[in-house]
């Protein structure tokens, strides 16, 4: 190690580092909104840091740790998450009566767990920042106790994750065996050159699918994700629906078409399928929902099955920069979208569970204007209605499994989208068509974020361009 | 000017938003002033288009083409453009756009604001779709006018509005998506998704043709609406406020002609002609069913719109004819449907709010306390029958004749159909007529209804006027789009040579 490995990495070390910092410092800090402030203060320097080192390519520690324009995409993303679940956690936790001070300080831990995952070269290192992210969101699950559900999701999480954990780790141990290193790059090389052992790959393949899958809620893997969502504290949930599965596909797309293109042909039909899969049970599943955080979290599911889309066109070489690119511009459509939508939840959520079912919406467009107009706009992205960021990036992705060959997952896509319409309508009717009394919140920081978020889903979805250069630039992965 | 012309008619009504967005609450009268006011000028700025649109030129005018944004190589463009094709639906739109508002002067209390953004919002998108010459720019505005119709029908609508808006979204939606997987594809294939270059280039071959032609005939004939497509219609029709069910009759079901005549027509020009036949037996199907249910009906509102799936059969059997007189005639009749039955929508919205119903049985002899009223409603009443002397007559008359002569269609069987479906228009039109103002006047409650005022005469006479004027001079109609319908006449029977 030299000092100049440090450099790329700095991201992450300035977010480890003062995610410890601030676990010591908040002992003496009695007003936790400081310490809040301190966590969104150490992120915003890691931004700073992945902006200022923003198309440069360097390896370090051996090629353990990549950073290319693709990482400091995801970084983005990844940072601009955490900074927008800070800022919604603020007063939520306050109005719940959960605000201590580790709560920012696990965000930090996970944060670096995601920057580590978009950076990881090496197979090793992908398990190592699984790890870190997966531990402090098991926490986060539980941030309510003593109440059960909140208890009781935590618990789930924590044992199907462990689980998932298992066959991730042991889909990397035969990958070694097979190819004899877990550097990305070699596995790539070794494949290439016909020196992995096939039957090996055979099996260790599908396990990184089912680990992986697993972070990224794709169907048959999802089963957690309605009761964890349903049960954990909103504002986590909010943070964690995008951030985990921003890290989760930075490795999917990483492995898959940086250290796997070789296997394509073997591994692109088993996520086609998984893909229609998961949007077909995603907004199926959706429809029945009465709570809104179950839809939302079926919606997040769904969601998943349309970025897998995008890697199922990336098993087609000629496309596979484009189809990285639409994940990723995908992504940050995703990010505004959905932790906009929940910022509404939070809004919306009353002590005890209350104020969380679809019906309590009702008359909030004239209670709530404003709020209304948000939640309608981050509804009809999630649709994909144009002019909305989420149109732009549901174009993307069926644009890229179109000229993958891959017309009948478009189809099922397209399909999808309809019976998406329908539940995500059904938030809109509520508030709009239906009369009600709702009681809502208006905090600062919570109408800031919905704010921002619906304005960033309207102007993603006008001028999409400057997203797009980034996100077109961020396609080819080195591995 | 000549540059900035069609960004003005297409964005202008944003500035009448946001003025609204910053009116105080209280002020309603204003925000209505403000509506109506900006539409004024929007349809003032068409006007301004017209005057600069040369008639003989086939080809796109006014042009603006600028770069929006890239995706890897491919080029996704602001390109405005309007032609003999577009101009006269443009003009349509801003012009009902207009009337639509003033219609909802009184009829219109709850949520003003709100209701005026949609309605501005829904001018963007529509005349958007008619300008769009970029294939995601005009799929963008398409998708957009659901929108801002949605929430029109959903919130302001009759007590089914629920039901009636999530169904309109979702069907229209249905066949919308199937066009942007094609739109996508096309747009790959070719490299560009500007329609005039795909329409130039004819790159496709025939059996993919097939396809892509359905794939966008499902958007289009879901919208039109074509038989069997049609039954989000009538309960869109029902439940929408008038003003809403105004320009969704006058002008978004010609979004679905419209389709067909700019993209099958022009990039399928092969299989339009494989698949004209088709299409005209499901467009007299449409004439002759619609006229059934029509006659069937109870509910004016109802009556009205079964009568426009039959009209609108006469567009799509012109359209399809594939010869001058059709295509013109069928451009024409577009129009003629616009005012005609706008007009009847103005009409039964009139009497809503006098009397809070609109089954017929609740009416009859109104033409002795309302006989301005009265009147009006007979001219328009004629007009959608085609008497000759109004407009439905000409552009009729001038399908039918397009219709008999086709070679593409291939059977005189459809234009004797549809003129069957002339006479039907006459029952039911007639009988609807008869219900509301002949016989006697028994209804105690219909006994003190005050004839038209001032604004309502407003709303109705423009209409009027134009109904004669199409009637009696359409020259200068049919001067506006001849050149480009024969462009695309021409390409249409060169690409039925090329299948010989």
């Amino acid at each position: 190690m030299s000092p100049s490995d440090l450099l790329p990495a700095l991201p992450f070390i300035i977010v480890s580092v003062w995610a410890i910092l601030l676990l010591l410092f908040d002992l003496f800090i009695s007003n936790k909104g400081i310490t809040a402030i301190l966590a969104a203060a150490g992120v915003a320097a890691a931004l700073v840091a992945v902006i200022a080192r923003l198309g440069s390519y360097q390896v370090a520690f051996n090629g353990m740790i990549v950073a290319d324009s693709f990482s400091d995409y995801l970084q983005i993303v990844i940072l601009a998450t955490a900074l927008l679940g800070i800022a919604v956690a603020y007063d939520y936790l306050r109005r719940m009566n959960m605000e201590r001070g580790e709560y920012y300080t696990l965000m930090l831990f996970t944060v670096s767990g995601m920057l580590l995952m978009s950076l990881a070269g090496d197979l090793i290192l992908v398990f190592l920042a699984i790890e870190l992210l997966s531990l402090p969101l098991y926490v986060l699950s539980g941030f309510a106790r003593p109440e059960k559900s909140s208890e009781e999701a935590a618990m789930k999480y924590f044992i199907l994750g462990a689980f998932s954990s298992a066959f991730l780790v042991y889909g990397i141990a035969l990958i070694f065996g097979s190819t004899g290193t877990t550097n990305m790059a070699g596995v790539a090389q070794s494949i290439a050159g016909d020196q992995a052992d096939p039957t090996l790959m055979i099996i260790a393949v599908p396990m990184l699918l089912v680990g992986l899958g697993f972070k990224v809620a794709a169907v048959p893997f999802h089963m957690w994700t309605p009761d964890v969502y349903e049960g954990a504290p909103s504002a986590a949930v909010a943070f964690m629906s995008v951030g985990a599965k921003v890290a989760g596909f930075a490795a999917l797309l990483r492995i898959f078409v940086a250290a796997l293109p070789e296997l394509a042909p073997a591994w692109g039909p088993v996520v086609i399928a998984v893909s229609a899969a998961t949007m077909i049970w995603g907004n199926v599943a959706a429809i029945a929902q009465s709570n809104i955080k179950r839809m939302l979290a079926y919606s997040s599911i769904a969601h998943a099955g349309y970025i897998l889309m995008a890697l199922a066109a990336a098993s087609d070489p000629t496309v596979a920069d484009k189809a990285v690119s639409a994940a990723l511009f995908y992504l940050f459509a995703y990010l505004f979208s959905n932790l906009g939508a929940w910022a509404v939840v939070l809004a919306m959520e009353r002590s005890k569970g209350g104020g969380l079912r679809i019906e309590d919406y009702a008359g909030l467009g004239r209670r709530r204007p404003a709020l209304a107009l948000a939640m309608a706009i981050f509804m009809l992205s999630l649709i994909g209605v144009p002019p909305t960021a989420g149109f732009i990036g549901k174009f993307l992705v069926f644009g890229v499994t179109i000229e993958a060959g891959l017309i009948g997952l478009a189809i099922v896509g397209v399909v999808t989208t309809l019976i998406s319409a329908y539940y995500y309508l059904r938030v809109v009717v509520m508030m709009y068509m239906r009369t009600g009394e709702p009681e809502s919140r208006s905090e600062g920081w919570l109408n800031r974020t919905v704010g921002l978020t619906a304005l960033a889903t309207f102007l993603l979805g006008v001028l999409p361009g400057p997203i797009l250069i980034l996100a077109g630039s961020s396609g080819f992965i080195t591995p | 000017m000549d540059a900035w012309i069609l960004t003005l008619v297409t964005f202008f009504p944003i500035v009448g938003v946001i003025v609204l967005l910053f009116l105080p609450k209280e002020r309603e009268t204003a925000m209505r002033w403000t509506a109506l006011l900006t539409a004024v000028i929007t349809f003032v700025l068409s006007l301004i288009m017209l005057a600069g649109f040369e008639s003989s030129d086939p080809d796109l005018q006014m042009v603006v083409r600028l770069t929006w944004f890239s995706i890897g190589d491919l080029h996704i463009e602001y390109f405005l453009g309007v032609d003999g094709l577009s101009i006269l639906l443009v003009l349509l739109t801003t012009f009902l756009m207009v009337l639509a508002l003033l219609s909802t002067w009184t009829a219109i209390v709850d949520r003003v604001r709100e209701f005026m953004i949609f309605f501005l919002l829904l001018e963007v998108g529509l005349v958007g779709v008619f300008l769009g010459m970029d294939l995601f720019l005009f799929y963008v505005f398409w998708e957009f006018t659901l929108v801002p119709m949605y929430f029109l029908i959903g919130v302001w609508g009759g007590e089914r509005r629920m039901y009636a808006a999530i169904k309109f979204f979702l069907y229209t939606m249905a066949g919308s998506i199937l066009m942007l997987l094609a739109i996508i594809w096309l747009g790959l294939d070719g490299g560009t998704f500007s329609i005039p270059d795909l329409i130039k280039a004819q790159a496709i071959p025939a059996n993919l043709q097939f396809w892509l032609f359905l794939a966008f005939a499902a958007a289009f004939a879901i919208k039109v609406p074509m038989w069997p497509f049609h039954s989000w219609l009538p309960d869109a029709h029902v439940e929408a406020p008038t003003a809403a069910s105004v320009i969704l009759a006058g002008v978004l079901l010609k979004m679905g002609t419209y389709g067909f005549l700019r993209f099958n027509l022009g990039i399928f020009p092969q299989a339009s002609v494989r698949l004209a036949p088709w299409i005209a037996l499901f467009a007299v199907i449409g004439i002759l069913y619609g006229a059934a249910v029509a006659y069937a009906q109870k509910d004016v509102k109802k009556l009205v719109a079964y009568a426009s799936i039959s009209h609108l059969g006469f567009v799509m059997l012109g359209l399809f004819a594939l010869n001058l007189q059709g295509l013109q005639g069928g451009i024409l009749q577009m129009i003629n449907h616009g005012l005609s039955t706008g007009a009847l929508f103005l009409i039964v919205g009139m009497l809503y709010e006098r009397r809070r119903t609109r089954e017929m049985d609740a009416f009859g002899g109104l033409w002795k306390v309302m006989p301005i009223y009265a009147g009006l409603t007979l001219i328009v009443t004629l007009s959608s029958m085609g008497l000759p002397g109004l407009n439905g007559f000409v552009g009729e008359f001038t399908i039918l004749l397009g219709s008999f002569g086709s070679i593409a269609i291939g059977s005189e069987g459809f234009a004797i159909l549809a003129a069957v479906g002339v006479i039907l228009a006459a029952v039911y039109m007639l009988y609807m007529f008869q219900k509301l103002f002949l016989g006697p006047l028994d209804n105690e409650k219909n006994k003190r209804l005050p004839d038209l005022n001032r604004r309502e005469l407003l709303t109705l006479v423009p209409i009027v006027i134009l109904i004669f004027w199409i009637g009696l001079y359409p020259r200068p109609f049919f001067g506006l789009t001849e050149a480009s319908v024969e462009k695309v006449v021409q390409l249409v029977s060169s690409a039925a040579m090329a299948m010989r």
